[in-house]
């Protein structure tokens, strides 16, 4: 057992824990976050990406120990309803997602990828989100949104 | 932030605590607006009555509406369509329409999401409903307001005389939150086909202004968020996590378990029914990790292996044949034919392979239980696990919650059988879910078959016969829903008798030959009993399969006879419809005759070459024709299927935007099955127990463009778009792959190493 302190969504919490328990269950049973979803608990899909320290991170196969004086964003501290990230808007306004539940793993991705590289070029969206799963196939609106938030992140900056 | 469903309070407790009451049934089973968010509702002690129109429709004390359905949204806008139609008949704003979805003691059995009947079957005794309650609202008005109902007017939720609008009451004030009290008539059907109707008749075409629009979904802004809960975020107080134990080879059983080999967490077992309980979720895990069992291996291996497959359902027993179409004397056209083309197609096991593997909580007790499950089919869920666990089904209420994906039997109806019983083996709530292993390896898988196909051409290249018979492992080996436990892992491991059912499917089109045989034949399973390959429905069942046979092989006759694909199918299709979504798709894509491959491989040196196909198929009322253009590259094997052409008759287009989003998802999930999607094993194992291991389509091989054009049949009722685009999918694919390359593609997946195995024999 561990207490591993860190930031999840501006907020600071302590997690008493198996320290090589995976963040993931810290974030949603511990902490009662339960927008990470579990899709394989390997690393390959994306269902349960966070940001630490702005960068994606497959929270399913992090050590909670490795999270000590982190900083941790969920989707959900991403950004609000009131006041939404770039890509959390383009979703909303091209409905992107069918089931949803992978939503985590291309919206924290894409973020994190726009955030780093507003201008990003299609061919690098598209290699940026190598690896993501989305079963319902809902790429077409997934590329769609992304470059609609580039294009609002440009707007954005140009203002 | 967590959802805790506290102690169930007793419908008089709730309805003392909500001081809101809408009733949706004629048994006064109080059903609270905020039930959904709360749970704050004992088990229903009835279901709710079909031939009562308040078991449809209620209206709350603020005049906004809420229907109750007993069908599902997985994702596709269902949920904004039926709110449409209800609001429409209503005469209410749509924003004012709830629609209940999907919970045992609030709607009635309507067959879950199922066979894309979401609009088409399960709207209609919404809107009859909808439309005999406006009708008994404005007959009130009437009385209420001194006028001849034919002097009403209805907008917004309001009843006004047509002369004088100042002289108006609101439905809020005739009947907010009280019974109709109304009997509507019932067809007796249960599922799918269940309708009601009243003394109203529907609103004619013309007077539509709802329906047509593409209204926003109401479910995105939860799921981008994170503020809406999945199955898998159920939390009951007092529950156990579990992870079920299955065994590692196909048909093995447990000869031991070590119970100390654990900690932190307990077995739970009974007969082949194993599991391990613990109190905190990663316990569970790292428990059915390191679990020590000992196993007895089956004994035979049980699998041909998936490269032995299609060549054991060729030579295996039939234990059904069906004749689906028998039209004229093939054989003797056969022997009198100048010529005869033939092929054989063959379609792999599939996994849904849902985004996550399925999970459900249970809390079984005091002759009860509740379940929360992600399953397209809950009232099914109710009475699978009344019978489990020997209650009846009025004491079991089923509670679907939306999850990790579906397309048809997935997973989860075994998770919710087996979290019932896993309650009521511990007494304790349970909420069981599975490792990615258990969606890929352990889901019922999609049923694989052989397609034989031979056509007859006299001396002038006409088709004088056609046969197209499929062979394969059955669609319903496992029923596509888990009303009976029997279906499920939990009572296959409990020892259950089996009643395997015995189904597949011929092609769906309109084709006239001068004589025509489709027929189907189903061998036995693989493995009878707790078989990891298992088949049911997946996702527009024996849809993809067959056509992917039956399209690309009109396409070879079309080449034997150096005809156009588009020319020769318009030549021999008879429906108008289907001949007229052919021509649609065609013009949209600028079709050009090619009577030959435009590009034949000459050389394997060339980087990329370039190729487009057709496919065309019915589907209930639904016809839908695509055409892939599709790039190959030699030298890698891979396919990228750049642009798609879709047009697409559904009848009436009740939301056009969700339509064509329910249109791509089905063109890209299709494409993946078509070109990396294959279940693989050896002889007694399944190997595909994972994403590396089981890869679907991704983001670099998406279409880059999928262009669809929307024929909006406003005289033929809605029939579905959940699933028809799919099955034209993998034949248009495999036609462009021939057009590109001079070589048929006679087996899915269309995989890189497949596409290159087939190039080098050139």
């Amino acid at each position: 057992m561990a207490s591993v302190e860190f930031t999840l969504d501006g907020r600071p919490v302590s997690v008493d824990a198996d320290a090589a328990m995976p963040l993931l269950y810290a974030i949603r049973n511990d902490l009662g976050h339960n927008n990470p979803h579990f899709g394989c608990g390997l690393a390959q899909c994306g269902a349960c990406t966070v940001h630490l320290d702005g960068q994606a991170l497959r929270s399913c196969v992090t050590p909670l120990s490795s999270v000590q004086g982190k900083t941790i964003t969920t989707i959900k501290g991403l950004g609000t309803p009131e006041k939404p990230h770039a890509v959390q808007q383009a979703y909303i306004e091209e409905q992107v997602p069918q089931c949803g539940y992978c939503v985590n793993g291309w919206i924290m991705t894409a973020a994190a990828l726009l955030n780093g590289n507003p201008k990003a070029t299609d061919e690098q969206i598209r290699d940026g989100l190598a690896g993501l799963k989305c079963r319902c196939g809902t790429h077409m609106s997934i590329m769609r949104a992304v470059k609609r938030a580039r294009a609002l992140m440009a707007e954005t900056a140009a203002t | 932030m967590a959802t805790e469903f506290v102690q169930p309070l007793s419908r008089r407790e709730f309805l003392l605590t909500s001081g809101a009451l809408v009733v949706s049934t004629s048994m006064s089973l109080g059903v609270s607006s905020t039930y959904a968010q709360t749970g704050a509702v004992a088990p229903s002690p009835q279901f709710p009555s079909p031939d009562q129109l308040d078991s449809w429709i209620a209206i709350l004390p603020d005049g906004t509406a809420e229907a109750f359905f007993g069908k599902m949204d997985m994702g596709q806008g269902l949920e904004v369509a039926i709110a449409q139609i209800v609001a429409e008949e209503l005469d209410v704003a749509v924003e004012h329409v709830t629609v209940r979805m999907g919970d045992t003691a609030t709607s009635c059995n309507q067959g879950g999401a199922s066979g894309s009947t979401g609009v088409s079957l399960g709207a209609k005794p919404l809107r009859n409903a909808a439309a005999e309650a406006r009708r008994i609202l404005i007959e009130r008005a009437a009385g209420v307001l001194k006028v001849p109902a034919d002097k009403l007017t209805v907008a917004n939720g309001v009843v006004a005389v047509t002369h004088t609008p100042a002289s108006s009451v609101s439905y809020a004030d005739l009947i907010g939150g009280k019974h109709f009290d109304a009997a509507v008539e019932w067809n007796k059907q249960v599922g799918n086909f269940m309708d009601v109707k009243g003394q109203a008749r529907p609103k004619p075409l013309g007077d539509y202004q709802l329906v047509g629009k593409s209204v926003p979904r109401r479910d995105v802004a939860g799921k981008i968020f994170g503020t809406a809960d999945y199955v898998t975020d159920i939390r009951v107080p007092g529950m156990l996590h579990a992870r079920m134990i299955r065994p590692p080879t196909g048909g093995s059983t447990i000869a031991s378990v070590n119970a100390d080999s654990i900690k932190n967490a307990r077995v739970v077992r009974e007969g082949e029914f194993l599991a391990v309980v613990a109190e905190r979720e990663w316990d569970a895990i790292e428990a059915a990790r390191t679990l020590d069992v000992k196993w007895t291996p089956h004994d035979v291996d049980p699998f041909p292996g998936a490269d032995g497959l299609h060549a054991h359902i060729r030579d295996a027993t039939v234990v059904k044949r069906e004749e689906t179409t028998r039209k004229g004397d093939t054989e003797s056209a056969f022997k009198s034919a100048a010529r005869i083309i033939e092929a054989e197609y063959h379609w792999p096991l599939q996994s849904h392979a849902s985004m996550g593997p399925a999970c459900a909580v249970a809390d079984v007790k005091s002759g009860e239980a509740t379940i929360w499950t992600g399953s397209q089919k809950p009232h099914s869920t109710r009475d699978g696990v009344a019978k489990l666990l020997g209650l009846p089904p009025e004491k079991v209420r089923g509670i679907w919650v939306m999850g990790p994906g579906s397309y048809g039997r997935n997973d989860a109806g075994d998770a919710a059988m087996d979290a019932a019983y896993l309650s009521k083996l511990t007494g304790r709530p349970v909420r069981v879910q599975g490792m990615r292993s258990d969606g890929t390896a352990w889901d019922p898988k999609g049923a694989a078959c052989v397609h034989r196909a031979r056509a007859a051409l006299d001396a002038s290249g006409k088709v004088i016969a056609y046969e197209f018979v499929t062979k394969g492992l059955s669609r319903v080996n496992v029923m596509f829903n888990e009303s009976d436990p029997r279906d499920c892992l939990t009572g296959m491991t409990l020892g259950l008798p089996l009643n395997p059912g015995a189904g597949l499917g011929s092609p769906s089109e309109s084709y006239a030959f001068g004589a025509k045989l489709l027929a189907w034949e189903v061998v036995p399973p693989l493995l009878d009993r707790c078989s990891p390959l298992r088949t049911s429905h997946l996702r527009d069942p024996l849809g993809p399969e067959v056509h992917f046979g039956s399209e690309q092989f009109i396409d070879e006759i079309a080449a034997a006879v150096k005809a156009d694909p588009v020319e020769f199918r318009l030549q021999y299709i008879t429906a108008p419809r289907d001949a007229a979504i052919v021509k649609a798709a065609a013009e949209k894509a600028g079709w050009t005759p090619r009577r030959a491959p435009a590009h034949r491989v000459r050389s394997l040196h060339a980087k990329v070459l370039h190729g487009r196909g057709i496919a065309y198929a019915q589907r209930s009322d639904t016809v839908v024709a695509v055409i892939a253009d599709i790039e190959v590259y030699p030298k890698d094997g891979r396919i990228w299927a750049r642009k798609f052409t879709v047009a697409h008759d559904c009848g009436l287009i009740i939301n056009p935007k969700s339509l064509r989003q329910t249109i791509e998802g089905n063109v890209v999930q299709g494409l993946s099955r078509t070109l990396f999607e294959e279940v693989h094993f050896d002889r007694n194992t399944v190997k595909s127990v994972d994403w590396a291991s089981y890869p679907i389509l991704e983001i670099r091989d998406a279409p880059e463009e999928i262009d669809i054009v929307l024929i909006n049949s406003t005289d033929v009722a809605p029939s579905g778009a959940g699933e028809p685009t799919m099955r034209c999918v993998p034949a248009a694919v495999a036609n462009a792959f021939w057009d590109a390359t001079g070589v048929r593609m006679r087996r899915v997946p269309l995989s890189p190493p497949r596409v290159k195995a087939a190039l080098a024999k050139i």
